[in-house]
């Protein structure tokens, strides 16, 4: 243990914790910009400077270890001037129109600006100016407001490996932006949107469908929505509620105030999902072909696939993402049932997720989903139409597309998907309805995990990694047949869908924990927590789908992929 | 460490095509496996090297303190009167680039200027003039 003084209090810390750590667990938040607890310190941004006694340069509290004896003074006069400069400096070559910024109230710099009392700003000179980029489909890109903390780069080259974006140019001209002058659309970019959740202005944000959904409310068309099973986890921070707090019901109710005629649960098409990826799976275990199988309910991950790992796409389970089967059935059996026709329906998706957006406008989903909504929007439309979200009574969602199990509930945390699949593979392959359905291994924060099951004399291993570069490493063991694994769930966002690029900010660790425990109650206090004993989704075998994996399932459930360029 | 290795490649690319190109970035990141987005980075951050062809000829004013003083400027205005070029762009008929440069050293015969890697010094509209006359005959 190492003691040393933070502002005159004694403090106590491991050797290697950096002042910033110690100083939070004392009650004493330094500002940073570019500290992510999941990248390299580079103490580049120079607003969390303290001034240690005996030492005459300020040092950059992020990326200093604590020493025996230190004197640190947090707000030293001489640390708060040297603060403002830096944030002048910051603010002096920065977008200033708050108000009109999609990050205004939930911005980092504005948030400092205020609590450091910044009214003036006495630095007055060049202003870069660049044109907005609107070209990714998911992914809005305002350089006018970028800071050059250099959070969204490291994210996606060091820890996504998709390089898409990176630093260009020097001083003044200094740039991220997609290489070659690129657009972002033309760009890597798999529309993951870690970037958005790590950028603290409104440099990055997603691209907003808000508008198109309110012109599709005030039409006389016939409204659904679909809710992902992350989103009620996560929603309620949105309006202020604490982290993990389940908002299930008044998401429904504030949906149908919103104006919606139904409202439907992703959740049946996750267990529809689980259904046929198991179906999938124990028809390539028993031929022992085209192993390992991959899970494919992440959009950034399949472009990520399409891009960097087409040869070994064959290990993809063709079975689309509980969004798209969801689509899929709502234009097909759901239209058919209420005798409306497809293009009479309009369908919002409410997703955590950026690169849904870019899944809907794939060629293949023509026609499906019309919109998708990340949790931040919802909340924003919600506030648009001054919905009193904490007041409301809860409700359920509306049948025959709104019943789900504790299997689904999981869907939106890294692991969940992995668990889900094989409580049903495990009761396919046994024939017994087993007990033993808790697989804690693959519930942490680890970004790679494993599971094995012995079921009749055989193994089988499962592997569950988040994040992109996780994904890379074992997609390289594949291509050199090194993998042990026989089925795989891949995620690209860290923590899971509950970590996604539309989640609420701040996405930290702590809060992506508290959100996974609110998803693994739910699943809990489920009565059935399998998927393929959900009554709905069977009854929607028996009445129109046919047999698991069967040919109309194919039709309308399965999907293909196609070889992507990229730069 | 291949990351090392980019300086030494880049420079090499620069010396034998004149400038960095877009195919280049991209071979250059299959063989070596580092990002294309990386590599351009690089390329554009350091002045040495350029992402656009060059012209025959490579004009680089000094614009450090001392030759500010003498009149870089001047040199830069004459030059746009002669070749109708600002700094960083290349004439139409790829004869030449003009770019600016920290101090070359030449602080007490500013203004100074190199011309493809040559120093001439105390540069006024006539001397350039002749300079340029002569590198277009």
């Amino acid at each position: 243990m190492i003691s040393l003084k933070i502002n005159n209090i004694d403090v106590k810390g491991k050797e290697g914790d950096m002042i910033l750590d110690v100083a939070k667990r004392y009650g004493i938040d330094i500002p940073h910009f570019c500290k992510n607890d999941r990248l390299e310190r580079i103490g580049a941004c120079r607003i969390c400077v303290v001034e240690a006694k005996g030492q005459q340069k300020l040092i950059a509290s992020c990326c200093t270890p604590i020493r025996e004896g230190m004197e640190i003074n947090t707000h030293s006069r001489r640390v708060m001037e040297a603060r403002r400069t830096n944030m002048e400096l910051l603010l002096a070559n920065h977008d200033l129109n708050c108000v009109t910024c999609k990050k205004n109230l939930s911005c980092k710099l504005q948030r400092y600006a205020e609590e450091m009392m910044i009214d003036e700003i006495t630095f007055s000179g060049d202003k870069r100016l660049y044109e907005v980029d609107h070209s990714s489909i998911s992914i809005r890109r305002d350089n006018n407001k970028c800071i050059l903390c250099g959070q969204c780069t490291r994210i996606c080259n060091d820890i996504q490996t998709v390089n898409a974006i990176g630093i260009q140019n020097r001083g003044f001209h200094n740039k991220i932006a997609p290489p070659f002058g690129m657009n972002m659309h033309e760009s890597a970019c798999v529309n993951c949107g870690q970037c958005v959740i790590a950028c603290p202005t409104g440099a990055l944000t997603e691209k907003s469908d808000i508008q198109g959904v309110i012109d599709a409310l005030r039409s006389d068309k016939f409204l659904i929505a679909q809710t992902a099973p992350s989103i009620r986890a996560t929603l309620g921070e949105c309006f202020g509620m604490p982290p993990g707090t389940p908002v299930t019901g008044k998401m429904v109710t504030a949906l149908r105030e919103a104006g919606f005629d139904k409202v439907f649960d992703t959740d049946l098409a996750a267990d529809i999902c689980i259904i046929e990826e198991a179906t999938e799976f124990i028809k390539r275990f028993k031929e022992n072909k085209d192993l390992p199988l991959i899970t494919t309910c992440c959009p950034a991950w399949i472009k990520f696939g399409e891009q960097f790992f087409f040869e070994e796409l064959h290990h993809m389970s063709s079975c689309r993402s509980p969004q798209a089967i969801m689509a899929s059935l709502i234009k097909t059996y759901y239209a058919e049932k209420i005798g409306k026709k497809p293009e009479d329906i309009v369908l919002v998706d409410i997703m955590p997720c950026t690169a849904k957006k870019f899944e809907i406008k794939r060629p293949e989903f023509t026609g499906e989903a019309d919109f998708v909504l990340t949790t931040v929007e919802l909340g924003k439309l919600f506030k648009l139409l001054n919905v009193d979200f904490i007041n409301l009574e809860e409700s359920d969602f509306d049948n025959p597309l709104g019943e789900s199990t504790g299997a689904a509930a999981i869907f939106g945390h890294t692991g969940g998907v992995m668990e889900a699949a094989l409580r049903t593979a495990a009761d396919w392959l046994t024939g017994e309805d087993l007990k033993e359905i808790d697989y804690k291994k693959i519930r942490s924060m680890d970004t790679l995990k494993e599971a094995e099951l012995t079921i009749g004399g055989k193994q089988i291993k499962a592997c569950v990694v988040h994040t992109l570069g996780e994904a890379r490493r074992l997609l390289e063991q594949i291509r050199q047949g090194t993998c042990p694994y026989h089925f795989i769930e891949i995620m690209a966002c860290y923590g899971g869908c509950i970590g996604g690029g539309g989640q609420p900010l701040p996405t930290d660790k702590e809060r992506l924990i508290k959100r996974t425990k609110a998803l693994i109650d739910e699943d809990e206090h489920k009565d059935i927590r399998k998927s393929h004993h959900n009554k709905s989704a069977i009854k929607l075998y028996k009445e129109y789908l046919g047999d698991f994996g069967g040919k109309k399932a194919h039709k309308l459930l399965h999907t293909e992929y196609y070889k992507r360029d990229y730069v | 460490m291949v990351q090392d290795l980019l300086l030494p490649i880049l420079k090499h690319e620069q010396k034998k095509s004149g400038y960095i190109s877009e195919a280049a970035i991209k071979r250059i990141s299959i063989q070596t496996g580092i990002p294309v987005s990386r590599i351009f980075g690089v390329a554009t951050f350091y002045s040495m090297f350029h992402t656009k062809p060059q012209g025959k000829n490579m004009i680089e004013v000094c614009h450090g303190p001392s030759c500010h003083l003498n009149g870089s400027f001047n040199v830069l205005k004459s030059l746009y009167k002669s070749l109708k070029i600002k700094p960083g762009e290349t004439t139409k008929d790829k004869k030449f680039s003009l770019h600016t440069c920290s101090c070359i050293g030449c602080c007490d015969k500013g203004p100074a200027m190199l011309l493809n890697g040559k120093q001439y010094t105390l540069l006024d509209e006539t001397k350039l003039k002749a300079i340029i006359k002569k590198c277009r005959s």
